[in-house]
């Protein structure tokens, strides 16, 4: 866990880096998150998160979108989407 | 096509035209002239069927895919799916500007391949002087581009020797993974197998000095090595099972359950000029041929990994065996596999033949058939 690490911002802007693509398998029906030698199916929630990272979105406005969309509490989804994304970033799969 | 599994990879060979002449070269000896291939149009539409039956992955490779104008056409409609691009390159064709096109068309990840660390050796083998030089400033500029970066080296008897140092340079690079590819013998490969089987004891070492680096630059760079099949014990499983989840598109749009499958007599294949990816996938009889497990006979019928293991390779099976239905010889339990050994310690030791290197125009001796 990475417990003793700083919260991140709400003014970051996560990003999949080069060689990393969020995409619709539609012949499957699901969502696929495409890395090298890699193909991993993100569970429901996580292709919430990833659908809403555009290069833009700041991690904030993700949080607030998700907590709207879902009519749950702001911070846990905050915790949520801040645990996943840490993880996918030790693998070097979304810039943070 | 129901029950039949889409495929999850596509290797496109868009072109055989290469710079390069590299006598390990696994491309067929009879190779697909200029004028054959496949249009912009036809390619575009093969990654548009290649998206609707499921395909995720696409490996750009030929020979050189550099030389096609189109690359960057091509990836862009691979990007507009969502379908991952991986291009495998010699890196002697494409410059900084043209990469960062590539780049700005949605290219994902570049596969280098490269000959040898000494430049002498590398460039005698690749045909092209300068070729090494050329490959190191294109790894550069793909590190800086912020693409990952896989190195692909033959190893072979001319630079095995040179195996430890060869991965060092792969991770001064910056690759994030390394293939470590013992010679495969298709192609022009086997027509030069008495100048590239290594001996064994090289072999050996090499294995040892791969397991050594794995350790080592853990964390930093993956190393990918097979273990040679004359050394196996066990073939690789095969594409991950014929027709189950790859294809290959040749320059001339014939597609392939592996790309070795034109050596086998008999298979029909069919052409994207004439069928749609998904009817070739379904129907081709080529692809029918070895799917599943029903054509499996002894000692595979009766392996506990056959599940898995498919009786390896069934080009392998017919190079050495003579059937195509036949135990991979890479296997143990093959009657083969002791001819596979000795081929390989007979090559291992011949001396004194000249590289056959790889060209468009068809040798005017044929190839020796084995066993
Ligand atoms: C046939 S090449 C075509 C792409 C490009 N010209 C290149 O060399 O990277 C595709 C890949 O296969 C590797 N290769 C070629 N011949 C081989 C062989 N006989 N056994 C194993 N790998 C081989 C190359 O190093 C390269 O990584
Ligand atoms: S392996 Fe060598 S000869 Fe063959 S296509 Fe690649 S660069 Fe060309
Ligand atoms: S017996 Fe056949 S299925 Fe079993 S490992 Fe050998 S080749 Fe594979």
């Amino acid at each position: 866990m990475s417990g003793e690490a700083p919260p991140l911002s709400p003014a970051v802007v996560p990003r999949l880096p080069r060689g990393v693509r969020f995409s619709r398998d539609e012949a499957r029906g699901r969502f696929v998150l495409l890395a090298p030698e890699r193909i991993l199916e993100p569970d429901e929630i996580a292709v919430e998160i990833l659908r809403r990272i555009d290069g833009e979105a700041t991690l904030g406005e993700i949080v607030d979108q998700l907590a709207r969309d879902f009519a749950a509490p702001r911070e846990e989804v905050a915790a949520d989407v801040e645990e996943f994304l840490r993880g996918l970033n030790e693998k070097g799969m979304i810039e943070l | 096509m129901n029950d039949i599994p889409a495929p999850i990879g596509m290797l496109a060979e868009l072109t055989h035209r290469c710079p390069l002449s590299c006598p390990y070269c696994s491309n067929p000896v009879e190779l697909d002239a200029r004028q054959g291939e496949l249009s912009t149009a036809e390619w575009l539409r093969v990654f548009d069927e290649a998206k609707a039956l499921g395909v995720l992955q696409v490996h750009l490779s030929g020979g050189e895919p550099g030389l096609r104008r189109d690359l960057e056409e091509i990836v862009a409609r691979c990007a507009e799916h969502g379908i991952y691009t991986n291009l495998i390159t010699s890196g002697v064709q494409i410059d900084e500007a043209r990469l960062a096109r590539l780049g700005d068309a949605g290219l994902d990840h570049v596969q280098l391949s490269i000959q040898d660390v000494e430049i002498g050796p590398a460039d005698e083998v690749a045909g092209m002087k300068g070729a090494h030089l050329r490959k190191m400033a294109f790894a550069r500029h793909v590190r800086e581009q912020g693409f990952p970066l896989t190195v692909n080296l033959v190893v072979h008897r001319g630079n095995i020797a040179r195996l430890g140092r060869a991965i060092d340079l792969a991770a001064e690079m910056g690759a994030k993974r390394l293939e470590v590819a013992h010679v495969q013998y298709y192609g022009w490969a086997f027509v030069n197998r008495a100048s590239l089987m290594p001996e064994w004891p090289q072999v050996e070492e090499a294995l040892k000095v791969t397991a050594e680096a794995q350790a080592r630059l853990k964390g930093r760079m993956v190393i990918d090595s097979v273990t040679p099949d004359y050394y196996a014990r066990r073939p690789k499983a095969c594409m991950g099972g014929w027709g189950s989840r790859a294809l290959n598109v040749t320059p001339a749009g014939k597609v392939l359950p592996c790309h070795a499958a034109e050596t086998i007599p008999g298979l029909e294949f069919w052409t994207v000029r004439d069928h749609s990816l998904a009817d070739i996938w379904a129907n081709a009889p080529a692809f029918n041929a070895f799917r599943g497990t029903d054509w499996i006979e002894e000692p595979c019928s009766s392996c506990e990994i056959k599940a898995s293991c498919r009786g390896g390779c069934r080009c392998q099976a017919l190079a050495i065996a003579g059937r195509a239905e036949a135990a991979d010889p890479a296997c143990e339990k093959s009657a083969y596999h002791e001819v596979l050994r000795d081929m390989a310690r007979e090559d291992a030791v011949q001396r004194g033949h000249p590289y056959r290197y790889r060209t468009m125009k068809t040798p005017t001796r044929d190839p020796e058939p084995v066993g």
